[in-house]
């Protein structure tokens, strides 16, 4: 199988790998790029472990290709924290113990940083429903939504 | 497997048409890539269409109606006010679909050529009568979007044929649509019965209609019956009441496990009666 030359931005770095063209995203995020913080649960779509931005969008890297992302800008995890400086909402996962076992945990950051770059003070319905493409089986969700509704409020300079 | 990343839709065309193997096109990819990984569609030649420009643009035609591109998502169309505003039936169905995340890749006209009857997007389409623009290797057609599904996953796409836009025809005055979905939790799952009625009003009479409705049939399937019994009435209880025995009526459903045939059709006459009380709000410009 002839490999593909792909030359991207990965979290503001320029990044250039060789992808199998049936290669996903995640996989070529992961394996050729050593960017193991996005997990794969499902591969299919459903579980959201794999979140990413693309473009500033959020989609699931199981379902993009890597040959797909030649020129684009991809935003993982990894580009989440600012050196040793937590982002808020990665501080306030600790906080409120919104994770377990952890496996579902970047995603559920990278999602929710995207809803709070475009929804600043989101009601629990509006959290609830945009993260309802990312599983947890650990915590029920309770926890994670308080979480990301307090990391709102600490951005927003309030008090929760 | 080749990837290819046409310009045009012409040389889209051209390279299915030169393909022997299994062709899939690519634009959200959030059927076709799952596809693949579960080994049910092995393509020899992948053609991603979304570098062909004009392919993520939605943009108004001269007549004033819309053209969508086939890469176009739903997050995308979701945050277009103008149209949104024009059509809001269609919008509600796409943004049904699937989560956030699949709502930044999923397109209408992927949603369309998977051929699923439970589509969520193509009710709405087809109650808006839109049409697809097909490019083949000898030119253009243009069809309607009901004739696109044939059966489950079955279109009446030709082999070197690639669906390059959809276009809306303008909304004009005192009009209005919706879609409606019954599921049995509250996201995140595939229509049982979908329902999708697109009304013009003239004064408070209903002067034109159309009824769509999905997963009650091997396709999405117009009702004309249903329309006709709203049209030249104001959408009283009784017109309501011929609404929902009309659409019960054409349903043509299977039992399975999302529901059985008689709930169905039950269901049916439900949503195309609350569809037609939420379009007309619309049309009324509430």
């Amino acid at each position: 199988m002839k490999k593909t030359h792909v030359t991207t931005k990965v979290n503001g770095d320029t990044v250039e790998f060789l992808a199998d063209p049936r290669a996903s995203l995640l996989d070529c995020l992961r394996d050729d790029l050593g960017l193991t913080g996005s997990k794969e649960g499902c591969g299919t779509g459903d579980c959201g472990a794999c979140s990413v931005t693309l473009d500033g969008t959020l989609v699931c890297s199981c379902l993009v290709l890597g040959v797909e992302v030649e020129g684009r800008e991809i935003g993982t995890i990894e580009g989440m924290a600012d050196g040793q400086e937590l982002h808020p909402l990665q501080r306030k996962f600790i906080e409120h113990a919104a994770l377990q076992c952890g496996f579902c945990t970047p995603g559920f950051l990278v999602a929710a940083k995207v809803l709070l770059e475009q929804n600043p003070d989101p009601t629990e319905t509006e959290v609830r429903y945009w993260l309802a493409g990312n599983l947890c089986r650990c915590t029920g969700y309770d926890k994670i939504v308080r979480a990301v509704m307090d990391a709102a409020a600490e951005m927003r300079q309030e008090a929760a | 497997m080749r990837y290819h990343r046409p310009m045009t839709f012409e040389d889209a065309a051209g390279l299915a048409a030169a393909a022997s193997g299994v062709t899939r096109y690519l634009a959200g990819g959030t059927d076709v890539l799952v596809q693949m990984r579960a080994g049910m569609v092995q393509p020899d030649d992948l053609i991603d269409l979304k570098a062909i420009p004009g392919a993520s643009d939605i943009t108004r035609t001269e007549d004033g109606g819309w053209r969508i591109g086939v890469a176009v998502s739903g997050a995308q169309l979701g945050a277009h006010e103008a149209f949104r505003a024009d059509w809001p039936g269609v919008v509600e169905g796409l943004e049904l679909v699937g989560s956030t995340q699949i709502q930044g890749r999923a397109t209408l006209t992927g949603n369309l050529c998977n051929g699923s009857p439970a589509a969520d997007s193509v009710p709405g389409l087809v109650a808006a009568g839109a049409t697809v623009e097909i490019t083949g290797t000898g030119g253009t057609r243009s069809v309607a979007v009901q004739e696109i599904p044939t059966g489950p996953g079955k279109t009446s796409l030709k082999p070197g044929e690639v669906i390059s836009a959809i276009l809306l025809p303008p909304r004009g005055e005192h009009a209005g649509d919706a879609y409606l979905r019954f599921i049995p939790r509250t996201e995140m799952d595939i229509a049982v019965v979908g329902c999708a009625v697109s009304l013009r009003l003239d004064g408070d009479t209903v002067s034109e209609a159309r009824v769509v409705l999905g997963a009650v049939a091997p396709t999405v399937m117009l009702v004309p019956e249903a329309a006709e019994a709203i049209i030249g009435t104001t959408l009283d209880e009784a017109a309501l009441e011929a609404l929902a025995s009309a659409a019960s009526a054409a349903c043509n459903p299977i039992d399975d496990k999302r529901g059985t045939k008689v709930f169905r059709i039950e269901v049916a006459g439900v949503l195309a009666k609350r569809a037609a009380r939420i379009a007309l709000t619309r049309a009324k410009g509430a």
